[in-house]
């Protein structure tokens, strides 16, 4: 007989019924709604149906969060008052703007502790595969989806196929789980994990703290692939122990017990499987206008001529729209702003990291750092990191979506370049006309030192990586 | 939702990989009301100039009453947000026709009473040549699957469980309030077995182990 694998244990689980069609009814566990879902709040109302379990679900205010001041428009304030409101109307918990626990739902989710290992998470949002972090099975839907688990805290799903990255090796210095995930993405394609839930496996996913398993788990959604995990492990229940929401007492040892069988079985077998070296990854930048538009910092811009039909033709109106010479070193590609934010790269460990890189030196370009979180916030401010920041000539501002989906007001304008820690680098996803490349943490410190896109391994010499 | 199994409307090409969610409304427009209509916001920074002014020769704005859209793949890539398919649907496509769409995309297709139409590269290459003079009539077929575009009929990948859904009008409420009998049974087997599931500090849960009784 095979073994079962994560995404087995964790959909026998839920599964409260199957259809003869083979859909699905999954009870779900936590409901985590934002601004964005206005729509199905409105759906509910519509029908007259109440939310199923206000218990289960958390509220927060991020994609419209202003990071200075107040909203900055009528529009900005009323998405945020309408899902104050909603939430106050249905009896569910919310983190609103004077929340200390407020920030991006991804981030505050597992650092709350209401993200867990066995549970199934839904949110109105992509990202929410970073939750698969923990080893829970974590997915993003849309609107009418999210009305549905509003009414009935179940969703309809297919079971995906299942998909296996073993990452094996080390990752070297200034290489991080960021750079791990633009790899695997720039090989199989940004719909190279369509259809399947992914498990990251392998001695390199293994060391990553759990700030970089939620990064690769982040960008799951980038490859394709709606579900991304992590089996857990001593490093996901350390992380956990004592979280405002986590399980206590007898009920946390009784956790620990069910959390430890979660690891798919030695046996088990997988639809996709792909296997990556991790000491033969470099500090990664997108060049092109879709996270499959990575490369190595130190290649140069591809050249389309050398491509053929659709690939080609794709290339050219990318570079188009980049401003991009073919052929040219990355490294020449000079930047106007940096922004250090986002639910991908926005936690504690990720300001540690380019601030260990800024400590001491002067930013070329402005640009903002937005923590993942007031708490993120309190924590690099009452570890020194602000001032680091502020004093290489960085804006420290306040939690939120901010500039990786520029809906609250943060955005950049038509032609500047961006060298961004976000997730997507699609044409206007900064704002109309921005042109974004996606890199680490430290690759955004080192671009906003040198002004021009930088391999951060030459500014690393003699310091501590973080 | 209203099903439907057939329709015959103009097809246009939008001739380019990866359009993703991003690109078919950005994220500006999306603190509008329903009520108020995303069509105009569709794909807005690719139909529009810098001043805001339609761009004539673009597929869409040539051709307003297109109904049918034929791209390329990973269509619909990126975000959850079902303000994508809002904008398709209140523009009047009722189907995408691609060689693939994003995950998420796909399912809130569906769930919008939007076909998206799984076909073949060649065959996309093919209809995109056939369109590249003009708009081309096509009709699509739901229960077989077909669709004729000019003088070939096409045949299109669908889940069987989309295709009933487009087809019956489903909702997905409605037809989970039949299990609520099956849902109730579940929960209380469920909190009975992972107590650890539920959040402590949440006063508003009803549970069989640890009843807090305010509801
Ligand atoms: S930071 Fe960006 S990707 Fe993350 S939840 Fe906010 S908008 Fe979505």
């Amino acid at each position: 007989m095979t073994g079962r694998r994560l995404l087995d244990k964790l959909w026998d689980a839920h599964e409260i019924l199957r259809r003869d069609d083979g859909t699905s009814l999954l009870w779900v566990d936590r409901h985590l709604v934002h601004e964005g879902s206005h729509h199905a709040f409105a759906k509910i109302a519509e029908r007259g149906v109440p939310v199923a379990e206000p218990g289960l679900t958390f509220g927060v205010a991020d994609h419209y969060a202003p990071t200075r001041g107040g909203p900055a428009t009528k529009a900005i304030a009323r998405m945020i008052a309408t899902l104050e409101e909603n939430t106050r109307t249905h009896g569910i918990k919310c983190f609103g703007l004077d929340d200390p626990r407020q920030g991006i739902v991804h981030v505050i989710g597992p650092e709350q502790g209401i993200t867990l290992p066995g549970l199934l998470i839904n949110c109105g949002d992509s990202h929410t595969s970073t939750h698969g972090a923990f080893g829970a099975l974590a997915f993003g839907i849309g609107a009418t989806e999210v009305a549905h688990v509003l009414a009935t805290q179940t969703i309809w799903q297919t079971k995906p196929k299942a998909m296996r990255i073993n990452v094996t090796g080390q990752l070297g210095p200034g290489v991080t789980a960021k750079d791990l995930a633009l790899a695997w993405i720039a090989k199989l394609g940004a719909d190279g994990g369509r259809g399947h839930a992914i498990e990251y496996t392998g001695a390199a996913v293994r060391a990553l703290s759990m700030e970089g398993r939620m990064t690769l788990c982040n960008l799951s959604i980038e490859g394709g692939a709606r579900f991304g995990m992590v089996a857990p492990d001593e490093t996901t229940f350390a992380y956990l122990k004592d979280r405002p929401f986590a399980p206590r007492g007898a009920d946390w040892d009784r956790a620990i017990e069910t959390w430890s069988d979660l690891p798919s079985d030695g046996n088990a077998t997988f639809d996709t499987e792909v296997t990556l070296d991790a000491a033969e990854i470099a500090p990664i930048v997108t060049w092109g206008t879709t996270p499959e538009d990575a490369l190595p910092v130190t290649a140069t811009v591809p050249d389309p001529s050398k491509m053929s039909g659709n690939t080609a033709e794709r290339a050219r109106n990318a570079l188009e729209y980049m401003g991009l010479t073919p052929g040219r070193a990355l490294t020449d590609i000079a930047v106007d702003q940096v922004f250090i934010g986002s639910c991908t790269n926005a936690r504690i460990e990720d300001l540690r990291a380019a601030a260990a890189v800024l400590s001491g030196r002067r930013a070329k370009v402005p640009g903002l750092v937005s923590p993942g979180s007031r708490q993120v916030k309190a924590q690099a401010e009452a570890e020194g990191l602000d001032r680091i920041f502020v004093d290489a000539g960085l804006d420290w501002v306040g939690s939120g979506c901010s500039m990786c989906v520029a809906m609250n007001g943060d955005h950049v304008e038509p032609g500047k370049r961006c060298a961004s820690t976000t997730n997507r680098n699609f044409r206007g996803r900064q704002g109309r006309g921005a042109r974004t490349h996606l890199m680490s943490p430290a690759m955004v410190a080192a671009a906003a030192v040198t002004g021009h896109l930088t391999d951060v391994r030459d500014l690393l010499n003699g310091r501590k990586v973080a | 939702m209203t099903g439907w199994s057939q329709h015959t409307g103009l097809a246009v090409a939008l001739d380019r990989e990866n359009v993703d969610t991003d690109q078919l409304i950005p994220a500006r427009f999306m603190s509008t009301p329903r009520s108020e209509g995303y069509g105009d916001f569709l794909l807005y920074d690719l139909r529009t100039d810098n001043n805001g002014n339609p761009i004539a020769d673009f597929p869409l704005n040539s051709t307003p009453d297109a109904s049918i859209l034929i791209s390329r793949r990973n269509f619909g890539s990126g975000s959850s947000r079902e303000a994508a398919v809002y904008a398709l649907v209140d523009f009047g496509i009722r189907a995408v026709v691609a060689p693939s769409f994003g995950d998420i995309f796909a399912s809130n297709a569906v769930n919008n009473g939007l076909l998206p139409a799984r076909v073949p590269e060649a065959e996309v290459d093919a209809a995109i040549s056939q369109l590249s003079a003009g708009p081309v009539e096509v009709s699509i077929n739901l229960t077989d699957r077909t669709m004729r575009v000019g003088d070939s009929v096409l045949d299109f990948t669908l889940d069987d469980v989309w295709q009933q859904k487009l087809i019956n009008g489903w909702d997905d409420i409605d037809l989970t309030q039949h299990h609520k009998a099956a849902i109730a049974e579940f929960r209380t087997q469920y909190v009975k077995d992972t107590p650890w599931a539920i959040p402590v500090q949440q006063t508003n849960f009803r549970s069989a182990g640890r009843d807090t009784g305010s509801q």
